[in-house]
C-alpha cells in the first residue's frame, strides 16, 4: 500500500518511480509482563511499548516514500519460559537483524550473546541496569533506555539546584532496589548533596491497595517515616512499586517524595508538550487511543534511530544503517529540545531526562550550571574517564 | 549603554518618516501585539485564538492572516479596524504558511497531519491537501511562482512541490529538524534552517541538492544552543540574517562567501524576523524575553527592543 501511495505521488520521476521500495524489518522482543502496580493509573497497556515502536515505524514509512524506503516491524511476544534466544533464532531465520530488545537484563545478557553470532544488533529499550553499560556491555547491544545512574543523576542535580540537599534515602528489599539506591548514594556525592540517613523497606508480599487498604496506609507511612534526623527530601528507591507511591502525603513531616513517586526521572512524559512534543502526543492518541508511556518512547526513539540512519545512508543494509548509528556525527531528535546521540564507550543513547510529578513536567535535566567538558548531557550517567565497558 | 544612546538619537534623527506598523503573534497569550514603528512600541494588542503562530499579509496589505494553531483555523484581521473578521479552513494545526507570489492562493503546513493545505483566500476555501513529511513547518514560495517549498521536522527534509500540478518533485535530506525554507530574491537557492541540527543548508532549487552548508560558532555557547529558525534576505541577496534561537543571536552572513560576518546579540530565544518594507530596520521576536529586537540593518547593530505579548513568534510589517 505504500509502495502504491508513493507511486502516484511521484508519477514521472526516475527517483521515486521504481514499484517496490527497498524494506528495513525490525523486531520487536518483549517479554508479556503483569507487574502490580500500586496505582491503577499506572497499570501497564497490553501494547505498552510495542504501540510506541509502531508509530516510529508509521512516522519513517511517511519519509519512506520520499526515500522509497519501506519499514516493518515484527512483534516477537516472550512469555515467561519461553526461551528468548530462540526466538531472535526464528526472527534472524527471517533476515531480521535490527531488534528491539524490551527484556530485563538477566534475559538481554545471554540473549545478546546469542545475538552476536547471527549479527544481530540489539536496542535495549528497557533495562536501565547500569552493569550493562559497564562489565556486561556488549558492542552490538545500544541502550536506549536510560540507566539508573542517568536518571538518578538527573533528579539528583534538581535537587542540589532546588537546594535540598539533606536526603532521606529509603529503598525496597529487591536486588533493582539496592541497584537504584546505589545510583542515589552516587549521584549524592557526585552532586553534593548528604544522605542523612537510610531505611529499607521490606516487601512482605500480599496485594496492593485494596479496598480497605487505603485505612491501614495512613497509618503504617507516617509510622515508617517517624523519628528521621533533619531532612529537605525523601528519597525513594522502589522499583517495584511496592511503597513508594504510598509516601506522598503520609510522611510523618511534612516533606516532599521523589525519586520512584512524587517527582520522578522520566525519559518520556504524557504531558510533555515542549519542543514539538504536542504533535508526538497527539499522533500517539490518534493511533493508539490511549497515552504515551516511557516505554513507548524508548521504542519509539529506537526505532526512529534505524530509521534516521537509513535516509541519512540512502540505504537499507541493516550495516550501513548500524554504522551510521554509531557515528560521530548521527543524531536523532526525540521531541527533547536537542540532538540525541550514541556514547561512544557504551553505546548508551545520551538524552535529557524529564522530572515528572504526574501532572506536569517540573523540570529538564541537565540541570543549569552543571558543566561539561564536552556536553552537559554526559553529566548524567557514566562517563568516559568512569567506564569500565569493553566493547567488542 | 551606548549602542542604545545612539539607537535612540538615530531615530530622532531619521524623524517619522517611516510610517510602518508591525503586527506579532504572541504563542502564548493568545493575541498579536500591533507596533507603531515611529513609536517604537506596541499601541494595540488584538485578541485572536489559541496559539498564535504563522502571520502575515495579504498581497494588497488590507488583512493580517494569523494561523491559530490550537483552534485549528487561520483568522483573518481587518488591518483597517484591528479586528478579527474571519477564518480560513486551515485544517489541523497550522503552523506556518506563505502566500503564492501572486498573492492567492495561500500554502499551509498541518503540523500535526503531514499536510500541505492549499486554500483559495479570497473564496476561503480549500482547493487541496497534499501529503507531506511528518511534522511539516516551514513554506516558502520561489519568486516565479512556479515553486512552493515545505520543510517537515521530523523527516527531515525540504520538499519541493510544483504549483501547477501540485505534485512533489523531490524530497532533500537536510539536518534534523528543519524550521524555515526562503527563497533569495533571485530565485538562485533555497536556504533551509536545522533547528536542532544547528545549520543552514543551501539548497540549488534546480539541481535539488546541497551545495553549501553554513554552521556557527558563539564564543562560549555549546553547540547544542545554537538552533537557526528564522531567515531574511535583504533585497539584493548580498546579505542574509539568520535567527539562531536560545543562542540569543542573528547572524549575518555574506551570501557569497556563505561567512558570518557578525553576530548580533538580541534578546531571548530569538525566532522569527521581518524587514520593514524600507529595509531599514529588521525586526526579530524574542520569544523568551517577551519583546522584539530592532535592528538597524545599514549599520547592523541592535538599536532598541520593543515589549510585546509572551512569547513572541511570528512578525509582519505592513506600510500604514
Amino acid at each position: 500500500m505504500i509502495a502504491l501511495t508513493a507511486g502516484a505521488a511521484f508519477a514521472g520521476r526516475p527517483r521515486v518511480a521504481r514499484s517496490d521500495p527497498a524494506t528495513v524489518q525490525i523486531g520487536y522482543l518483549r517479554l508479556l509482563d503483569t507487574r502490580q502496580t500500586i496505582s491503577l493509573l499506572d497499570k501497564a497497556p497490553p501494547d505498552n511499548g510495542l504501540a510506541g515502536a509502531k508509530l516510529a515505524i508509521t512516522d519513517n514509512n511517511t519519509t519512506g516514500r520520499f526515500m522509497n524506503q519501506q519499514f516493518e516491524l515484527s512483534d516477537a511476544p516472550v512469555r515467561d519460559d519461553d526461551d528468548p534466544v530462540a526466538i531472535l533464532a526464528g526472527l534472524a531465520e527471517h533476515g531480521i537483524v535490527l531488534m528491539l530488545s524490551d527484556l530485563p537484563a538477566d534475559r538481554l545478557i545471554p540473549l545478546a550473546d546469542a545475538a552476536r553470532a547471527k549479527q544481530v544488533t540489539l536496542f535495549n529499550v528497557q533495562a536501565p541496569d547500569d552493569s550493562l553499560r559497564q562489565e556486561n556491555c556488549r558492542d552490538n547491544v545500544i541502550h536506549v533506555a536510560p540507566s539508573r545512574r542517568m536518571l538518578a543523576d538527573a533528579l539528583a542535580q534538581y535537587l542540589v539546584w532546588k537546594k535540598w540537599s539533606r536526603w532521606v534515602l529509603i529503598y525496597g528489599s529487591h536486588p533493582e532496589d539496592a541497584l537504584l539506591a546505589d545510583a542515589y548514594r552516587r549521584a549524592a556525592q557526585r552532586f553534593g548533596a548528604r544522605i542523612v540517613k537510610e531505611r529499607e523497606y521490606k516487601d512482605t508480599g500480599g496485594s496492593r491497595q485494596t479496598d480497605s487498604g487505603v485505612v491501614q496506609t495512613q497509618q503504617q507511612m507516617p509510622v515508617f517515616t517517624q523519628g528521621l534526623p533533619d531532612y529537605d527530601v525523601l528519597v525513594t528507591a522502589d522499583e517495584n512499586e511496592v511503597f513508594a507511591d504510598y509516601l506522598p502525603y503520609r510522611t510523618w513531616d511534612a516533606r516532599p517524595v521523589v525519586g520512584s513517586a512524587g517527582l520522578r526521572p522520566v525519559s518520556w512524559d504524557p504531558a510533555s508538550e515542549s519542543w514539538g512534543g504536542t504533535q508526538l502526543q497527539d499522533r500517539f492518541i490518534r493511533m493508539a487511543h490511549r497515552r504515551m508511556t516511557e516505554l513507548d518512547m524508548q521504542a519509539w526513539t529506537a526505532c526512529r534511530m534505524i530509521g534516521e540512519a537509513a535516509s541519512r545512508t540512502n540505504s537499507v543494509d541493516p550495516a550501513k544503517i548500524m554504522q551510521d548509528t554509531k557515528s560521530a556525527d548521527f543524531g536523532v531528535a526525540a521531541y527533547k529540545g536537542q540532538k540525541l546521540s550514541l556514547r561512544d564507550w557504551d553505546w548508551q543513547l545520551r538524552q535529557p531526562i524529564l522530572l515528572s510529578d504526574g501532572r506536569t513536567v517540573v523540570s529538564v535535566s541537565p540541570q543549569p550550571g552543571f558543566l561539561h567538558q564536552v556536553t552537559a548531557l554526559d553529566t548524567l550517567g557514566i562517563d568516559r574517564p568512569e567506564t569500565k565497558c569493553k566493547l567488542r | 549603554m551606548k549602542w542604545y544612546l545612539a539607537g535612540v538619537l538615530l531615530m530622532a534623527a531619521s524623524g517619522p518618516a517611516c510610517a510602518y506598523t508591525a503586527y506579532v503573534s504572541n504563542e502564548r497569550d493568545n493575541t498579536v501585539s500591533v507596533v507603531d514603528l515611529d513609536q517604537m512600541k506596541t499601541v494595540k494588542t488584538i485578541p485572536v485564538g489559541q496559539r498564535p503562530r504563522g502571520i502575515t499579509m495579504t498581497k494588497d496589505g488590507k488583512d493580517i492572516l494569523v494561523c491559530a494553531s490550537d483552534d485549528d483555523t487561520i483568522q483573518i484581521i481587518d488591518a483597517a479596524t484591528l479586528r478579527v473578521v474571519g477564518d480560513l479552513p486551515s485544517g489541523p494545526d497550522p503552523e506556518t504558511f506563505a502566500l503564492h507570489v501572486s498573492g492567492n492562493p495561500l500554502y499551509v503546513s498541518n503540523e500535526d497531519d503531514n499536510m500541505i493545505t492549499v486554500i483559495d483566500v479570497p473564496e476561503r476555501k480549500v482547493l487541496a491537501q497534499i501529503p507531506t513529511g511528518v511534522e511539516p513547518e516551514g513554506m516558502a514560495v520561489s519568486p516565479d511562482g512556479q515553486t512552493i517549498v515545505n520543510t517537515s521536522e521530523t523527516t527531515n527534509m525540504a520538499h519541493f512541490l510544483d504549483y501547477a500540478t501540485r505534485k512533489m518533485v523531490a524530497g532533500v535530506l537536510v539536518d534534523a529538524r528543519p524550521r524555515i525554507a526562503l527563497f533569495k530574491h533571485d530565485g538562485s537557492e533555497v536556504w533551509v534552517s536545522s533547528e536542532l541540527g544547528g545549520t543552514v543548508s543551501v539548497i540549488d532549487p534546480v539541481k535539488h541538492i546541497v551545495t553549501h552548508k553554513i554552521s556557527f560558532e558563539v564564543q562560549g555557547l555549546r553547540a547544542e544552543a545554537i538552533q537557526p529558525v528564522g531567515i531574511r534576505f535583504t533585497n539584493d541577496d548580498a546579505t542574509a540574517f539568520v535567527a539562531l534561537g536560545p543562542a540569543n543571536r542573528v547572524a549575518v552572513i555574506d551570501t557569497k562567501t556563505y561567512k558570518v560576518k557578525k553576530l548580533l546579540l538580541v534578546g531571548q530565544r530569538v525566532w522569527q524576523m521581518a524587514f520593514t518594507p524600507d529595509q531599514k530596520y529588521l525586526l526579530a521576536t524574542n520569544g523568551l524575553s517577551n519583546d522584539i529586537s530592532v535592528i538597524d540593518v545599514e549599520r547592523l547593530d541592535v538599536v532598541k527592543s520593543i515589549q510585546v505579548g509572551r512569547l513572541p513568534w511570528g512578525v509582519v510589517v505592513s506600510p500604514k
